[in-house]
């Protein structure tokens, strides 16, 4: 991956870190942004098991129609049996095979994740910029509706608004989409302020650059890099949101199979307690796929911070 | 300082009067009539339909929402749907034990993450240093359903060492040790994800501060390690940590949501949720606006306490 980005360099691609920074120096070349922040996110253990297991998810999720062993919503004759050679985590209360409803369940909570995240942070990127290039009372208008925003608290509006739209993974995908842009907006705008001051931006304009050009050509690629980070962690919470929700009932329902979804069974006291192989994995899931992104955004954090800090 | 608090305050009006718009179109958009919310139900149509006249309902939407606010600042807060209670002793009679919950909660995740965010930063990549951080990915990480339900299974079926929810035992004497009880679980849940959150704050906030020249002046200056860190490092650390508090609130209200639902705990959160199945969307919206109201005053007050422990911020 590292090689790819920079074919024309002999460095050996041996971790010696040290040596590769003195090759640099001595070849008198700039590494460039993209390949330094990669190079450090994949030296950061934590962010490279993140991204291995995220991977893993994001196959699973793909492959999930070769990889489950049975239709998810295909129902069988016993119901609530324990893990066997035929289900190997057994069946739920209606008798549809757990490990296939489990493996299909990674499709609901990638598509929420990023799709939420997506819509989001567009509506935060484009509220964002003219807030920050505008300034004035455009400025003022934007931050104000942001500050509306934010003081909602989140869980409880998306929960009412999905409860009037109806549940559904596209509704609320959309809906947490529709409310998650405040912190983008904010994030965004503070990158304009300051990056709006540098002379390369005054060149544009000494140069009669179209406004769109300016803000889309040269100033949103410089402001990319903490957006990244917080969309990283916003999938975990996404991700979160969705379970939660699918969890009370509000979000996908079944049949179709949702991590969140499966662990509803677990409010009696009996399947709690007695058949732990219908909550237990689904939730450990949740824990890990919200995990591995939460070690990627921290990783992705670091390797940009200790290179602005340079 | 007076100055700045006036400012402060003069700025929350509009956001406040946003979020009464947006509740109000929020509100609109659920089915039936929302100006029902606040006339009496147990009224005859006439009497509705007068009520209505009465009330400027049958006007034009921007007019309603008048009357609607009119109607908030009073305090009326419209019926439910459902129980046909006014939702305003709905809302006060609930609020108790989430209040309950959510500052115990509060205190203890703060109580376990300072000293554990100080120890953190102060050994930087020592084995307690990555088991804190370890625990603090956890906490966010872990859902807050999953947690709950994993800790009755373990706490409260195979050990019974705890209930598995409710506030007290039914029939029971009603007494502080059976509160308490049935406290621990759900306090146990969400002040780890409160934790969780705030080591992170609280170990970067010290890592900074910790590299800062007046530091190795104090240091130098021969003062004891202990001295430097929980009085020099720890008050210019504490500083920004301040606001984090006014951004836990909206999360911790959606935490409390699920947890209350998890452990059957009467609060807001369970009326919630209640109030979703019955589609009672006007007990909805009042525990929607009192919860913005309730973010918005911890803001307000963050944001005051910060200009007060660092004056440097008013003068911005």
């Amino acid at each position: 991956m590292a090689m790819k980005l920079n074919p024309n360099r002999n460095v050996p691609e041996a971790a010696d870190l040290t040596s590769k920074e003195a090759v640099l120096e001595e070849l008198g070349r700039e590494e460039s942004y993209l390949h330094m922040v990669t190079r450090r996110f994949l030296k950061h253990k934590m962010a490279f098991f993140g991204l291995i297991v995220f991977a893993i998810f994001v196959l699973v999720a793909l492959l999930a129609p070769v990889l489950a062993p049975y239709d998810p919503n295909k129902i069988f004759g016993d119901f609530d049996a324990s893990p066997s050679s035929a289900h190997l985590l057994g069946t739920d209360q209606v008798g549809r095979d757990v490990l296939s409803r489990l493996i299909f369940g990674s499709q609901v909570s990638l598509t929420v994740g990023v799709g939420a995240v997506a819509i989001y942070v567009a509506i935060g990127i484009v509220l964002g910029l003219l807030a920050g290039y505008f300034g004035k009372w455009v400025d003022m208008i934007i931050m104000r509706i942001t500050d509306v925003f934010m003081s909602f608290p989140y869980f409880m509006v998306i929960l009412v608004l999905v409860s009037i739209v109806g549940p559904s993974l596209s509704n609320i995908t959309t809906v947490i989409g529709l409310l998650g842009w405040p912190a983008i907006a904010r994030l965004v705008r503070g990158s304009v302020l300051s990056i709006k001051e540098m002379d390369y931006v005054k060149a544009g304009v000494a140069l009669g650059y179209s406004t769109p050009k300016i803000i889309f050509q040269h100033i949103l690629p410089n402001a990319l890099a903490p957006i990244l980070v917080n969309a990283t962690f916003g999938v975990a919470s996404a991700i979160i949101m969705e379970a939660s929700l699918s969890f009370l009932g509000m979000g996908v329902r079944p049949p179709a199979a949702s991590w969140g979804n499966m662990l509803t069974e677990a409010e009696s006291i009996t399947v709690l307690s007695s058949q732990p192989w219908l909550w237990f994995p689904p939730g450990l899931m949740i824990l890990l796929a919200v995990l591995s992104i939460n070690f990627m955004g921290d990783g992705l954090r670091d390797a940009i911070e200790s290179q602005q800090a340079k | 300082m007076a100055q700045y608090i006036i400012r402060r305050i003069l700025i929350a009006i509009p956001v406040i009067l946003g979020v009464t718009i947006l509740n109000f179109f929020i509100i609109n958009l659920a089915p039936g009539n929302p100006v029902d919310m606040y006339v009496n139900p147990s009224a005859t149509p006439q009497q509705i339909a007068m009520e209505k006249h009465a009330l400027g309902l049958d006007q034009p939407i921007i007019i309603q929402y008048f009357h609607w606010l009119g109607q908030l600042i009073q305090g009326n807060l419209g019926f439910s749907y459902s129980t046909r209670e006014p939702v305003t002793s709905l809302i006060t009679s609930h609020i108790g034990p989430t209040m309950l919950l959510m500052g115990i909660s509060l205190i203890i995740g703060y109580l376990i993450a300072i000293p554990l965010g100080i120890i953190s930063a102060r050994k930087q990549n020592s084995w307690v240093d990555y088991l804190t951080t370890g625990f603090s990915f956890f906490g966010v990480s872990v859902p807050h359903f999953f947690l709950g339900l994993g800790v009755i299974y373990l706490f409260a079926t195979k050990v019974l060492l705890f209930p598995t929810g409710g506030m007290n035992t039914l029939g029971g004497s009603g007494s502080f040790s059976d509160l308490f009880v049935h406290l621990i679980l759900p306090v146990a849940v969400l002040s780890t994800g409160i934790a969780g959150n705030m080591i992170r704050y609280v170990r970067s906030s010290m890592l900074d501060v910790l590299g800062k020249d007046y530091l190795r002046t104090a240091k130098a200056k021969g003062l004891r390690q202990f001295i430097i860190t929980n009085k020099h490092a720890l008050r210019n650390a504490l500083i920004p940590i301040i606001t984090v508090i006014g951004i836990d609130i909206p999360m911790l209200i959606g935490g409390a949501i699920v947890t209350e639902q998890v452990f059957q705990w009467p609060g807001l959160g369970l009326l919630t949720i209640q109030s979703i199945s019955s589609r009672d969307y006007s007990t909805l919206m009042g525990i929607n606006l009192i919860a913005a109201i309730a973010v918005l005053l911890a803001n307000l007050l963050t944001d005051i306490f910060y200009a007060v422990a660092d004056p440097r911020i008013r003068y911005e």
